[in-house]
């Protein structure tokens, strides 16, 4: 009985003050995170606010379609511009093919369990490195080792390193959702795996796999430590043959180069500008395919 | 009766589980066979090793041999894609692709080469026909197969079977996820089917054995028990095991 009376005594009673007081703890949680929440959309407004209002009055015609001369004493990011697409080629080219491949090799084929389950601990590990270790390794081993000096060749293919284990894990999930029963539904019919891989899982997981390459452009686009060292700080406007293999700045390089060497802060926040419309606009693109492709 | 595929000393072994044991069987042609037993027999095991979907299963075993067209298809030269060309499966949950209904059913010949659209016109109308679902899918052939009912997708999924023309027809508890109804018309469609095909049916439902199946086979913990004609089974069994069993004391 007295177990009793002390346990309901223990609940607190609709007694005015122990009701106002949990009500204030609800008003108070309440307002903090609408705070914090408030406050995190203040901070990206700031940030990309003051960028544009930095970056936009730099922005011209000539500023995105020449390249920067010493001479005319003129400022134009074109060669920038140029080598951020041909190192997104570059970078694409190769590890597309790489990483669909390995990613349907390791879901579809491989058939040690042990050894898949170490090439995805391998790739998670990976995608955690900072990637100025990878521009380091990639210097010295495509820069130096394999000869191919400074440039898009040696950028990019370090860029594939870095991006490679990000495709198959996106290959792999998406590939991965495809329910069992078409694949079972194809052998039953005789149709050979790869025709089975290629007429029904494929087709089924292309907005997973369309969404991570989207994705990964957008990391070639902004990733400006790994380029350091393997890419180069060159300015000079070069055809896609000549980048290949001599120091070409992508847009993110050349935003340091005119922001800390050059003093040109008004350019590098042109750049950022420009840099922040295109993430966007992959990110956008990405959410669009997803939709777009999931319904076919 | 004659013989479309003879089983003969048939061992399968998942891992170091013995699963079905020494099990010998004729299937004959043009008539169903209906497969029965408790869950964890076999009988669904012993189904797959006739088009050897078991060959998916990871650390299988299997010794025996299957007598098909004159030859053991699980002897090293025997061309899998061939040989489930020529035994057909149907799945317990329809499966249909996330294709337009007449893509499902051009599915298989595309597979194996057949590319005018004229031949496939024939084989899509053909299939549906004998699948018994043409009248209902005809003027929308070109809508998902996902948009149709359970049963629908089912039918559509043997349609889809048959429009490589198997000679055999392998069907693992087809209707178990469907409704009465669809199921009476998948075991109608099964009847309608023996004319031209052969078709092995594992089945939990014993009406439905009795009702569909000309002949029976008994599976029992890996054992095939009994094999005789259905009528036989359900009045005389020869063994007391399947006497217990279709009289309900076990399952």
């Amino acid at each position: 009985m007295e177990n009793a009376a002390v346990s309901r005594a223990a609940i607190p009673d609709s007694s005015a003050s122990g009701f106002s007081r949990r009500k204030l703890w609800n008003q108070g949680a309440k307002c903090l995170i609408w705070a914090s929440a408030i406050f995190t959309c203040l901070l990206l407004a700031f940030i990309i606010g003051y960028i544009f209002y930095r970056g936009v009055p730099y922005l011209s015609w000539e500023l995105l379609t020449s390249q920067s001369s010493y001479v005319k004493k003129t400022i134009g990011i074109l060669p920038n511009l140029l080598n951020t697409l041909y190192i997104i080629v570059v970078a694409m080219a190769v590890v597309l093919p790489l990483g669909t491949g390995a990613a349907i090799y390791l879901t579809e084929y491989a058939s040690n369990k042990k050894l898949v389950n170490l090439i995805e601990f391998a790739a998670e590990a990976l995608t955690g490195i900072p990637s100025i270790i990878f521009g380091l390794a990639g210097m010295v081993l495509f820069s130096e080792m394999f000869g191919l000096k400074q440039g898009i060749l040696a950028g990019g293919l370090t860029l594939v390193m870095m991006i490679l284990p990000v495709i198959v894990r996106t290959t792999q999930e998406s590939l991965k959702t495809v329910p069992n029963a078409y694949r079972e539904g194809a052998l039953a019919m005789g149709a050979s795996k790869w025709h089975m891989v290629r007429t029904v899982v494929l087709p089924n997981a292309i907005d997973g796999i369309v969404t991570g390459c989207i994705l990964s452009v957008g990391r070639i686009v902004g990733e400006s430590a790994a380029l350091l060292f393997t890419a180069g700080f060159g300015l000079v406007l070069n055809d896609f043959v000549t980048a290949l293999e001599s120091s070409s700045a992508t847009l993110t390089v050349a935003l340091y180069v005119y922001a800390s060497e050059r003093g040109e802060t008004g350019v590098a926040f042109a750049i950022a500008v420009i840099l922040m419309t295109l993430t966007l606009l992959l990110n956008f693109s990405a959410n669009m395919a997803a939709k777009k492709l999931k319904n076919v | 009766m004659n013989t479309i595929m003879e089983v003969k000393d048939l061992n399968l072994w998942y891992g170091d589980h013995h699963a079905l044991h020494d099990i010998s069987v004729d299937i004959p042609q043009n008539q169903i066979t209906a497969l029965i037993g408790p869950s964890g027999c076999g009988k669904s095991t012993f189904l797959k090793t006739l088009n050897r979907m078991n060959d998916l299963v990871e650390g299988i075993k299997i010794t025996g041999n299957v007598i098909y067209n004159g030859e053991n298809i699980y002897a090293p030269k025997v061309d899998v894609t061939w040989l489930r060309k020529r035994v057909g499966m149907v799945f317990q949950k329809p499966n249909p692709f996330p294709m337009s209904i007449y893509d499902n059913i051009a599915y298989g010949p595309r597979t194996h080469g057949i590319t005018s659209r004229v031949k496939l016109d024939d084989i899509v109308e053909k299939s549906l026909k004998d699948a018994a679902i043409w009248d209902e899918v005809k003027d929308r052939l070109n809508t998902s197969a996902l948009g149709m009912s359970g049963g629908q997708q089912q039918r559509l999924c043997i349609a889809r079977a048959l429009a490589v023309e198997p000679d055999i027809l392998l069907m693992d508890e087809s209707t178990s996820a469907l409704d009465p109804i669809s199921t009476g018309k998948i075991e109608e469609l099964a009847v309608e089917l023996k004319k031209k095909y052969t078709v092995v049916m594992v089945t939990h439902n014993m009406q439905q054995a009795v009702r569909v199946s000309d002949y029976c086979a008994f599976f029992l913990l890996g054992d095939l028990v009994e094999f005789s004609e259905t009528e036989q089974m359900f009045s005389v069994p020869k063994d007391r095991r399947t006497e217990d069993y279709i009289t309900g004391r076990f399952g």
